[in-house]
């Protein structure tokens, strides 16, 4: 064998490992997809491997009738409240983590990084007693609020290394010709963040619309997307639902978080520390 | 230049970390107070129920033997992944891009996806009966083939989060400078001896940061589990939950949220002991 065709093969072979990689990411999310959308003939039918016939069926009646579409709109509230709430207190934070030094700094900086690892379980168990002490137990409100405790160190980190990014010296001019330090932020540093925070916006939405255990137990009948579903397709032991339906949810559930990962793709891969170029 | 400033940063910072302070501080209080009163006197009651449910060993097994079967895969995994793609090759991006979808897939959506792979009526089923490499269909889920759910847990965990350790590690491989490796290779080192002498060593703290985020994570498995395999499979946050909701103890479900705590709080303390070294050191 000589040197040419050997190439040639370790060519072939690094092209058929990554093929097969993406082939595993990608095959269970298209024939689940496919799944939710055909008829249960062709899913039960042991020799169609890919079904042919098509409805949109049982995706409308778990939107409307199962109240998939209620939860949706409560999934978006809470998540827009959480995006509001934790962008609130993390610009702050994460302007002076960018902009200041200060004692203490990295003490600040590392419990944050802690934080974030806080495990949910342990915050919303005990929290059902506080909630239902302060009537927020069953409210949307509620659900944001402890989303918000979740997504806040990550907006704090994130908001913090984009702040980093804007140049300290246009800030500095601002405030040269006139602006006061706040003055300069709103019409200097916030419009040039403008695209990573919403980013970063995009960020906090995936993250409260995938979050399925704090919604679980914090509601009863304001349930988010994923608790909705939660409770439908695990009754008592997992099954309860027929399994067209299952992948029904599945499909409503991954479109906007793949849509967001489309549009999102350069910053959501700066956002994890690396450039893709 | 950036500006001196004696209380203007802590009063940025304080709305927030009260806020954390309160959302992390508050429940763990409770929790305590839940677990260890009853009637308002001091009492071990309920944490000798808690111990004396089978269940309670059942989910404390199975939650740490998922994690030992799942971390160290999607790690390995991941780094086999991230060596293979660290280089120039045509369809770089898009590769990366299929590699990083899972990132944004919540645990439930992975689970139901897994379904339709595996259900008895399921792609993999019905593909491996039309092949005939298999006659019977292979059944995964039901309580009499619990080791296959548990296996169905595996691969979709696998499946959902191995991107999550894929794009640390990446991100560790090119932090890692090109010199290094043209200097060996100049003095004759091969792939091999490179991967082992230079880039793995340089990569443990992405490895190490990577283990540990996940292994916490781990330890507060739920909606997969819930989905794919219900209580047959018990884990720590799947029965705080079944008698928070189901039940309404909430001085058991205390005793399940203190335990990951405990778990998570060790794993945490490794995590800060090793990544402050490396987060001072390497980033601004």
């Amino acid at each position: 064998m000589n040197q040419e065709t050997k190439f040639m093969l370790k060519r072939l072979a690094f092209y058929a490992f990554i093929f097969t990689v993406v082939a595993w990411i990608v095959i269970p999310i298209i024939i689940s997809t496919l799944y939710g959308f055909a008829l249960p003939k062709d899913y039960y039918d042991p020799k169609k491997v890919i079904p042919t016939s098509f409805t949109i069926k049982y995706v409308k009646t778990l939107l409307f009738t199962l109240g998939a579409l209620d939860g949706i709109k409560n999934s978006v509230i809470v998540a827009l409240i959480t995006i509001a709430i934790s962008f609130a207190f993390g610009i702050p934070a994460g302007y002076a983590v960018a902009k200041f030094i200060f004692p203490g700094k990295d003490t600040i900086k590392l419990s944050i990084v802690a934080l974030r690892m806080f495990p949910i379980p342990v915050m919303a168990i005990p929290l059902v007693i506080l909630y239902i002490k302060l009537n927020l137990i069953d409210t949307l409100l509620g659900v944001a609020l402890a989303h918000t405790a979740m997504a806040l160190p990550f907006v704090v980190l994130i908001t913090s290394s984009i702040f980093a990014g804007v140049s300290t010296e246009l800030e500095e001019a601002g405030m040269v010709f006139g602006l006061t330090r706040l003055g300069s932020f709103f019409r200097i540093t916030l419009p040039l963040a403008l695209p990573g925070l919403a980013a970063a916006a995009m960020f906090t939405f995936v993250m409260s619309w995938n979050e399925v255990f704090v919604a679980s137990i914090l509601t009863l009948s304001h349930r988010t997307l994923p608790a909705q579903i939660l409770s439908i397709m695990a009754g008592a032991s997992g099954g309860a639902a027929p399994d067209y339906y299952k992948f029904a949810a599945a499909f409503i559930m991954i479109l906007p978080a793949i849509t967001f990962i489309f549009f999102a793709r350069k910053y959501l891969v700066t956002m994890w520390g690396i450039t893709l170029k | 230049m950036k500006v001196k400033s004696s209380y203007i940063p802590y009063l940025l910072i304080l709305p927030a970390f009260a806020y954390l302070l309160f959302f992390v501080g508050y429940p763990l209080v409770q929790a305590l107070y839940t677990a260890f009163t009853q009637n308002g006197q001091f009492s071990l009651a309920t944490v000798r129920k808690t111990f004396a449910d089978p269940y309670f060993w059942e989910a404390l097994k199975y939650t740490i033997a998922l994690a030992g079967v799942i971390v160290p895969t999607q790690v390995g995994l991941a780094l086999i992944l991230a060596l293979a793609v660290n280089r120039a090759f045509k369809g770089k991006d898009l590769t990366i891009y299929a590699l990083t979808i899972p990132l944004t897939i919540s645990d439930v959506a992975a689970g139901l996806i897994w379904y339709s792979m595996l259900s008895p009526s399921g792609f993999l089923n019905k593909l491996l009966l039309n092949i005939g490499l298999i006659h019977q269909p292979i059944y995964f889920f039901g309580y009499q083939y619990r080791h296959m759910e548990f296996l169905a847990i595996v691969l979709a965990e696998l499946w959902r989060a191995t991107s999550i350790v894929f794009v640390i590690i990446l991100a560790g491989l090119q932090m890692i400078s090109n010199e290094y490796l043209e200097a060996a290779e100049v003095f004759g080192a091969d792939y091999w001896t490179r991967l082992r002498k230079i880039v793995i060593p340089l990569l443990k703290p992405s490895i190490q940061s990577a283990l540990i985020i996940r292994t916490l994570f781990a330890m507060q498995i739920f909606g997969i589990v819930w989905i794919l395999a219900g209580r047959d499979i018990p884990t720590l946050a799947g029965e705080g939950f079944y008698r928070l909701t189901e039940l309404k103890e909430y001085d058991v479900a205390s005793i399940y949220a203190l335990v990951i705590a405990g778990l998570s709080l060790l794993l945490g303390a490794l995590y800060i002991k090793f990544m402050k070294a490396e987060y001072l050191e390497v980033r601004r």
